[in-house]
């Protein structure tokens, strides 16, 4: 059953052809057998998951379903979740139980959707490869001796080894899109402020965007059906309706203009990927789309303007782990400032010890204005490039990353190296505008991503276009041997 | 430029992070490397761009100066490192 995409799982519950008890102790099962050698969830749990497939199934019989009721999700380990740990990837929060429910995942409670657990990450969300965790790295199902990509890497190895039938991720400079691309996903990080983030552990909350990553662009329609929408709670939500994903997913591309920026394909892009986009590029020729070359200029700025936002951001809402409140707390501190400094030099990782140090930085008297405000200007340029393509162009396609899924430890020792593997997602982040990855072919068996940028709140265009692809290409059919 | 020794310590000091002395000169080397990438910046000519801190550059929401939450002390607590009487413990501040 674990074949089925979220979309039929959804079909043969509501048919009662199949039981949410039934498939949540299949997935559970399944954890058991292949997540050892994967560790794409921090925490399983069973329990919760079948007291929700119980009354998922009640549900059903009742006649009040949605289409979410009775499947088998998984949540990023930085949704707080009342009552189930919430670790971040930390040891800082290694004991943390959150005394209340994030948004996005009290949505997904209300639709009826079963928890199975918590999935690994890097630190904070602070990586591209998941292997910053204080749990150790998550492996990608397609070689093991590979990353998932990251920061969302363990969803991203949990959906695609079918360790459940869809998750949640985040998207803070591609943590969505390139692991969805190393493991042959469709992810998608929605419009800055479409998805709430209540409860979702910061790291840059200017950058920072939830949103799906399932095995098909209707799947992720689902997904985001339930997850997007206007929070109160949210200073940064957007008030605006929100569309019906699912319907227009069968929209016809004719007449759709596609601008492929010719920044994304200059160097350092790997032969693979490139000519993966250009039969992507035919496939939607075919499909009636026009495709243009368009220029986003200063799109080699994004990596440095983001190297500073997000580490100035991080360094300021992760100040409120201070061993007092919550968390971790050094032993026997002299005085208050040796609990703070060895209860965060302690519990963080080296990598978040970084970049808080860089945004601490990057924030300090005297050098404000030469790192944040030009950062912040540069932001502005970013987006005044996305402005102009998107009066040429509906929307844009270019590659997830400049290769496919590189070895676990290969970059480990170089930050800067790994930072420069975000370099085609950290624009849209910076725009705030939103992009759907999905599978565009395979290279020496490891998938290859591709990614479609919009306008503003154009998810729904989004979701048809990636729709309409699959429906004429079988590389989100694919599954990697032996599981 | 790069960083030295003494920049990361004074760094690690304001953002309240003990470093060891073996974490030292790694976090050095790879935060040099780091600010090598970020100072990429300094070329770009910004003048006249004004700076850019919401994709949507909405504002901030009012909402009306009322109570809307309950008292849950004892919930937030219990995740607390160390409590007494609802209060928070920490090393004495005061000699």
């Amino acid at each position: 059953m674990h074949e089925k995409t979220l979309a039929e799982l959804s079909q043969a519950l509501q048919s009662k052809t199949l039981s949410s008890v039934e498939l949540t102790q299949h997935y559970l099962k399944r954890i058991e057998t292949f997540d050892g050698k994967l560790n794409s969830y921090i925490t399983v749990s069973p329990d919760l998951a079948l007291n929700q497939a119980k009354a998922a199934d009640e549900r059903i019989a009742a006649g009040t379903a949605t289409a979410l009721t009775g499947i088998p999700l998984a949540h990023k380990d930085l949704f707080c979740t009342q009552g189930l740990r919430t670790s971040c990837g930390s040891k800082m929060l290694d004991n943390f139980i959150a005394p209340y429910e994030s948004t996005v995942t009290q949505r997904f409670i209300d639709a009826g959707a079963v928890t199975l657990g918590k999935t690994n990450l890097d630190e904070f969300a602070m990586g591209s490869s998941t292997e910053s965790s204080f749990y150790g790295p998550t492996r990608n199902p397609w070689d093991t001796e590979r990353v998932p990509g990251g920061s969302s890497g363990g969803s991203a190895a949990a959906v695609a080894a079918r360790l459940c039938a869809a998750a949640t991720g985040t998207d803070t400079g591609g943590s969505i899109r390139q692991p969805a691309g190393f493991t042959a996903l469709t992810g998608l990080k929605p419009t800055y402020g479409r998805v709430s983030r209540w409860g979702m552990i910061a790291y840059a909350s200017s950058l920072d965007q939830g949103g799906p990553m399932a095995r098909t662009a209707e799947d992720c329609a689902l997904m985001l059906q339930a997850m997007a929408g206007f929070d109160d709670k949210d200073s940064t939500s957007v008030d605006q309706p929100v569309d019906n994903y699912s319907a227009s997913l069968n929209d016809s591309l004719t007449g759709l203009r596609i601008g492929l920026p010719k920044e994304y394909f200059a160097g350092g892009l790997d032969a693979a990927t490139a000519d993966a986009i250009d039969a992507a590029v035919k496939q939607f020729q075919a499909l009636g789309a026009e495709v243009k070359e368009i220029s986003l200029p200063n799109a080699e700025l994004a990596i440095p303007a983001y190297y500073v936002i997000a580490p100035a951001e991080a360094s300021s809402n992760l100040s409120r782990f201070d061993g007092v409140r919550f968390g971790y707390r050094c032993n026997d501190p002299a005085d208050l400032t040796d609990l703070y400094k060895r209860s965060r030099g302690e519990g963080f990782g080296p990598e978040v010890k970084r970049r808080i140090m860089v945004g601490a930085y990057a924030l300090s008297a005297g050098y404000y204005d030469a790192y944040y405000l030009q950062a912040q200007k540069i932001r502005r340029l970013i987006k005044n490039d996305f402005m102009a393509a998107y009066e040429q162009v509906d929307v844009i396609l270019c590659p997830t990353s400049p290769t496919p899924a590189f070895k676990i430890g290969e970059k480990i020792d170089d930050p800067v190296s790994l930072y420069l593997t975000d370099i085609y997602t950290i624009t849209a982040n910076l725009a705030g505008v939103p992009g759907i990855a999905l599978p565009a072919g395979f290279a020496n068996g490891l998938p290859l991503g591709m990614q479609l940028l919009g306008p503003y709140f154009s998810e729904a265009r989004l979701l048809n276009i990636a729709h309409q692809y699959q429906q004429v290409t079988d590389w989100h059919q694919r599954a990697p041997a032996g599981y | 430029m790069s960083f030295d020794r003494t920049d990361v310590e004074k760094i690690a000091h304001l953002a309240r992070i003990a470093l060891t002395d073996d974490e030292i000169p790694a976090t050095t080397a790879k935060l040099s490397g780091i600010l090598g990438l970020i100072d990429k910046m300094q070329a770009v000519d910004t003048r006249g761009v004004t700076p850019l801190a919401h994709p949507l550059e909405t504002t901030q929401r009012l909402r009306p100066d009322t109570v809307t939450e309950s008292n849950q002390r004892d919930a937030y607590q219990a995740i607390a490192p160390a409590t007494e009487a609802g209060l928070y413990l920490v090393p004495k501040v005061i000699e």
